[in-house]
């Protein structure tokens, strides 16, 4: 443990107040990027990909200075990344570390796959029960039809 | 007593007031029997002016032949004014105004609004938006309970029971919402079932798990003779010839989804055949004479259902 710590200092620098999401699939980094509009944050973001973890063989980081995430960004990265880990950073130091969890249901953040779909064609807040937490199914409380893993985008 | 027997089941029902009705789930087991019963009552009296101070409007987005006359049927026997549009060329919506906004306007002039749309989930959201109950009369390829609870009906009818029974499914069973819907209703009545399909049209998963929920026996088969001996309802639909990619794929399995009379020589007595309509060419001319045909009378039932709905759900008691 001790080591992993050690060497993520030497890939990525430290923040001085902000968040950490360590344990991201090396393969949805930036997807995760994009959901939480990184691109538009003026603060300091540094992000890596492909580093060598223990737990996970691979794995990607994102570090985001002044920022603390609202609980909808968290369940968003849940939805992505459900391995992920959030680690909150005050002065240097880690005042918080959290999982992410696969929220119960999901509200305004996911499209319904579904192109016939009313949410897809009203102006209407979309509303999804999981249905599924490992296999990530998301049931569309409007059209019932099940938006999974490989068919989600967002809103 | 039977005075105090009627107050209990009032008190009993009294949920399904001004409840919508989007999704065959949103009814009880109960609820859907009570339907049943109410029903039977409307088949034994159909015109009944119990609704003369009640408005029903009919919103057809999308075209229909039983659903819509059936329900305007049903409603001008209790009494109520029916005000509506069987489709939205004449309307507002044709000037692009939303669903949102139609569904908000009609319910100002209705007590009750029915409404087929294309759109998958449209029912439910116009239930959200609705200030008067909503009965969904089809939503896109997602739910027709209206038609569930009139096949019930028919099968109990039929049957006189709707535990226990072997029921066959035939034909597409991939994209008809009758057919989901029906198996879900059906998942709480110890079926067994028989499902009769390309494998292009199998049913999907995500019905089968209701199915599986319940621990219930379930057969696949892709020839129609195979299960008409082992049945009690045949339930037939249409196979449309545009789910299909490779033309020459239909061509292949179309005739084996076709009944003819000649194939029911071995059916039990009581077996009846079912149809939610439109029928094209997969039931034959000459089927239609044969005592266990019983897809005319199925769409007859759809009145008297719609009877009970509407007075269930407006709360109007006989």
């Amino acid at each position: 443990m001790e080591k992993e710590e050690t060497r993520k200092e030497l890939v990525v620098s430290a923040i001085e107040n902000g968040t950490v999401i360590d344990h991201i699939p090396g393969k949805v980094v930036f997807q995760v990027v994009k959901i939480l509009n990184l691109s538009e944050v003026t603060d300091q973001v540094t992000f890596g990909t492909n580093l060598d973890s223990r737990k996970m063989g691979k794995k990607g980081i994102i570090k985001v200075s002044n920022k603390f995430f609202r609980p909808d960004e968290i369940n968003k990265i849940a939805l992505v990344a459900p391995s992920a880990t959030l680690i909150i950073i005050k002065n240097f130091k880690v005042v918080e570390k959290k999982k992410v969890e696969v929220p119960d249901s999901v509200e305004k953040i996911v499209k319904c796959f579904n192109p016939n779909c009313i949410t897809n064609h009203e102006s209407v807040i979309t509303r999804f029960t999981v249905i599924d937490k490992e296999d990530l199914k998301l049931q569309c409380h409007y059209c019932e039809k099940i938006t999974a893993r490989d068919t989600i985008s967002f809103a | 007593m039977p005075l105090f027997f009627n107050f209990i089941c009032s008190l009993k029902f009294l949920p399904m007031k001004n409840k919508s009705l989007v999704s065959i789930t949103d009814f009880t087991r109960e609820e859907q029997i009570h339907i049943l019963d109410l029903a039977e009552e409307f088949e034994k009296k159909p015109t009944q002016k119990i609704l003369q101070d009640y408005v029903v409007a009919t919103l057809f987005f999308e075209p229909s032949t039983r659903t819509r006359l059936s329900f305007e049927s049903a409603a001008s026997r209790l009494g109520a004014k029916v005000i509506g549009f069987s489709e939205p060329g004449s309307t507002s919506v044709q000037k692009g105004e939303s669903l949102r906004d139609t569904i908000k306007t009609v319910a100002n002039y209705s007590d009750i609004i029915v409404m087929r749309h294309p759109k998958e989930g449209s029912a439910r959201f116009a239930s959200e938006v609705s200030e008067v109950p909503v009965i969904n009369a089809g939503d896109g390829a997602n739910q027709h309970p209206t038609q569930t609870l009139l096949d019930m009906y028919s099968i109990r009818k039929t049957q006189g029971t709707l535990d226990n029974l072997n029921i066959a499914f035939v034909g597409d069973l991939k994209y008809g919402r009758t057919v989901h819907s029906l198996v879900m209703a059906l998942s709480n009545y110890n079926t067994t079932f028989h499902l009769v399909s390309p494998q292009l049209l199998k049913l999907p998963s995500a019905t089968k798990i209701h199915i599986k929920e319940n621990k219930l026996e379930y057969y696949q088969y892709t020839d129609i003779i195979d299960v008409i001996p082992k049945v009690d309802i045949l339930y037939m639909t249409r196979i449309q010839k545009e789910r299909f990619s490779d033309p020459i794929e239909y061509e292949r399995v179309k005739n084996s989804y076709i009944l003819r009379n000649s194939m029911l020589e071995k059916a039990r007595p009581n077996m009846r055949i079912l149809h939610p309509l439109p029928r094209v060419n997969e039931i034959t001319i000459d089927v239609d004479d044969n005592p266990q045909a019983y897809y005319f009378t199925q769409a007859l039932n759809g009145v008297y259902v719609r009877q009970a709905i509407l007075a269930s759900i407006l709360g109007v008691k006989k």
